[in-house]
């Protein structure tokens, strides 16, 4: 009986306040708060009661600790000489966005404490659309700026720096669930458990971001498509970046390094369709890209240099397009075991080469393979990693060379380059 | 013992030999230098040559000289000096002598290439003192070989199987043995068995530099251990040492025994 009846009070009450606000808008300018521990406004929850929608929030340094902060208007908010926004390890949200248009800028933001029950977070968005997030230090918060089914929204030139020992009591640094057109640059991310992770996020982009000493992945993309990251740094990560179940992924300019380990991967695909690669740097991590299932996928302009295995393909993966890549002092180029495959891998540079140009048209003449016995050996025995580079493995490589009868014998660069790729 | 070495080692930089050692390596390593260019990848290629050509050069001379000088040897006992210093000072005139062929031969062109402002410099220090490390390991081996063989062919013939055994096929049977017992827990085991060759052993020192990588790749906690510290290190350099001293001691040992 109620409901009815509170609805239209409500929706009543929503069309007068559009309607105060227009009018408000119409003649008044927006006008600006000061937050000052030495001023008049002495918390930036008594500024947030006094605003009008449009507002801006000038917050001077100094120290704020006042609990889970609500912006419900939309409004700019600028930190001024950084003022420091901090939870005291309370284990609750530090900041909440639950409006439209809010612009947060210039805070530090710090110590939301842990907990395994709930996602705490620095910076929540909650359902809410164009949002810009910029300048701000985030230190200590489980999840750094945590984004639910919010849209068209600004991420830029902040920084996030967790304190992540172990994978469960850990969060991500830019966490997004279900959002679209995003658009994340500049950022710095260090030790969380995945650096950015995106979940079902559509048609968003990734720039000059850098990511590094997380646990798990530099970046994760899961059920993500038509995404776009370009001239990302990702280091010393459990896995530069996985790519997990998505379609459209461009990747492009990304430098993924040194990420050692067992599992440890530049660049991690699973079950992915349609994705281009080019013109990334893979340089010393143990696996440059892992695939486990990819198909029509373009890999294009990369250098792979000094990794452990350049190109580890396990799992049906097909139409795939391997070309004009550089393959330099990798241990292992490529290994792919599947013996039906339909991928192309010609016109590469392959350091490993030995062949001749005898007509000189900068095309190698013989066709080089570059799966080697012992990598087959390898991932059947592990331990006789030991005998790598020894006289007699080179032996049997050379003799599998000439006549493969482990590796498969349809996988060969047909026209090797003789000089490297410039691009 | 030390007039003994310097006869011995003045003896054999005067040699032909040595100079074309000398040249061999300074050849190798500067054209590999001008046709790469790259300090990583010379120091790569010149690991092979040297796990596998040192060793082989190292034997050969070793028995050659021996059985070259017994003459020389015999007049020396007559002498009144201890056995002892007559063996060991021509074992280590051998010895430096072939290896400073190879650090002059490898040394000079990477001088000139610049190996001191390069980031490569321990990479090439490691190369080199594993180089010195396996002279000093087969000259002693094929030393001993000679003193225990009279008959010169018997002597060259085993020194070429030891070479090849410790460069080929132990490698292959230890490939072998760790397909066959693959069902087993075996990296403790395939540890051992790569420290028990000075050739696996020094080409496991210089993969700890240049393919850290790659050995990352194995899940096992021992191997990771073992590579991923400076115990790996150590470890392999201690027992190079060792490598050293036994078959010195060895020679020792016999030639204070034997008769001539």
């Amino acid at each position: 009986m109620n409901r009815p009846k509170n609805h239209c009070d409500d929706s009543c009450l929503q069309l007068g306040l559009l309607f105060l606000m227009t009018f408000y808008s119409f003649f008044c300018a927006a006008s600006t708060v000061k937050v000052d521990q030495n001023g008049k406004v002495k918390t930036i929850h008594e500024a947030l009661v006094m605003t009008t929608p449009g507002d801006t929030v000038l917050v001077y340094g100094g120290n704020y600790s006042e609990g889970t902060i609500l912006i419900d208007k939309p409004l700019t908010l600028i930190g001024i000489d950084r003022p420091i926004i901090d939870g005291h390890d309370r284990e609750s949200d530090i900041i909440i966005i639950a409006s439209d248009s809010v612009t947060l800028e210039g805070f530090t933001i710090q110590n939301a404490g842990t907990s395994y029950i709930k996602d705490l977070a620095g910076i929540r968005v909650r359902r809410k659309n164009s949002f810009v997030i910029r300048n701000n230090h985030l230190i200590n918060t489980m999840f750094g700026i945590y984004l639910e089914k919010a849209n068209d929204g600004k991420i830029v030139d902040n920084q996030v720096i967790g304190q992540a020992i172990e994978e469960v009591s850990s969060g991500n640094g830019i966490h997004a669930w279900y959002c679209k057109n995003l658009f994340i640059s500049g950022n710095t991310i260090e030790s969380h458990r995945d650096g950015i992770y995106f979940e079902f996020v559509e048609s968003s982009q990734l720039i000059d971001n850098i990511s590094r000493n997380n646990l798990r992945y530099g970046l994760h993309f899961m059920f993500s498509n038509n995404d776009e990251y370009t001239n990302n740094l990702f280091e010393k990560n459990g896995a530069g970046v996985a790519v997990m179940f998505s379609k459209n992924i461009n990747m492009y300019h990304n430098t993924f390094t040194n990420n050692w380990g067992s599992a440890s991967y530049g660049l991690l695909l699973k079950e992915i369709y349609d994705a281009r690669i080019e013109e990334n740097i893979f340089d010393g991590n143990t696996m440059g890209i892992k695939v486990d299932g990819s198909t029509r996928v373009t890999y294009h302009n990369n250098d792979f240099e000094n990794n452990g295995w350049a190109i580890k393909f396990v799992g049906g993966s097909y139409d795939n397009k391997i070309n004009n890549n550089n393959f330099i002092s990798n241990s292992f180029d490529l290994v792919l075991e599947s013996a039906r495959n339909n991928n192309t891998i010609d016109g590469n540079y392959w350091s490993s080469y030995t062949g001749y140009d005898l007509d000189k048209n900068g095309i190698g003449d013989i066709p080089f393979r570059p799966v080697k016995l012992f990598s087959y050996i390898v991932s059947r025995t592990p331990e006789s990693m030991v005998l790598l580079r020894s006289l007699f493995i080179d032996i049997i490589d050379f003799s599998e060379k000439v006549r493969p009868m482990f590796t498969p014998e349809n996988v060969m660069d047909h026209a090797p380059l003789m000089n490297k790729v410039v691009y | 013992m030390l007039k003994i070495l310097k006869y011995s080692f003045f003896d054999l930089i005067r040699s032909k030999w040595s100079y074309v050692y000398f040249f061999f390596y300074l050849v190798i390593s500067s054209s590999l230098l001008y046709l790469s260019g790259d300090i990583s990848k010379v120091i790569i290629s010149l690991m092979n040559i040297i796990l596998i050509l040192v060793p082989l050069i190292a034997s050969i001379f070793g028995v050659m000289y021996y059985y070259n000088s017994r003459e020389f040897t015999e007049l020396l006992l007559a002498q009144p000096i201890k056995r002892t210093n007559i063996f060991l000072g021509q074992y280590i005139g051998l010895a430096v002598s072939l290896s400073s062929s190879l650090l002059f031969g490898l040394g000079i062109p990477f001088l000139v290439f610049g190996i001191f402002r390069s980031s490569e410099i321990w990479n090439f220090i490691i190369l080199i003192v594993t180089g010195i490390f396996l002279t000093f390991i087969f000259s002693a081996i094929s030393f001993l070989v000679a003193l225990k063989n009279e008959n010169r062919l018997k002597g060259f013939g085993i020194v070429i199987f030891l070479w090849m055994f410790m460069a080929i096929i132990y490698d292959g049977l230890f490939l072998l043995s760790l397909i066959v017992f693959k069902e087993y827990p075996l990296e403790t085991i395939s540890l051992i068995l790569s420290m028990l060759n000075p050739i696996d052993l020094s080409r496991i020192l210089i993969l700890l530099k240049l393919d850290i990588s790659a050995l990352m790749g194995y899940t096992g906690a021992v191997f990771r251990k073992f590579f991923g510290t400076d115990t790996g290190l150590l470890l392999s350099t201690l027992i190079l040492i060792m490598w050293t001293v036994l078959p010195v001691w060895a020679i020792v040992r016999v030639s204070g025994r034997k008769n001539f």
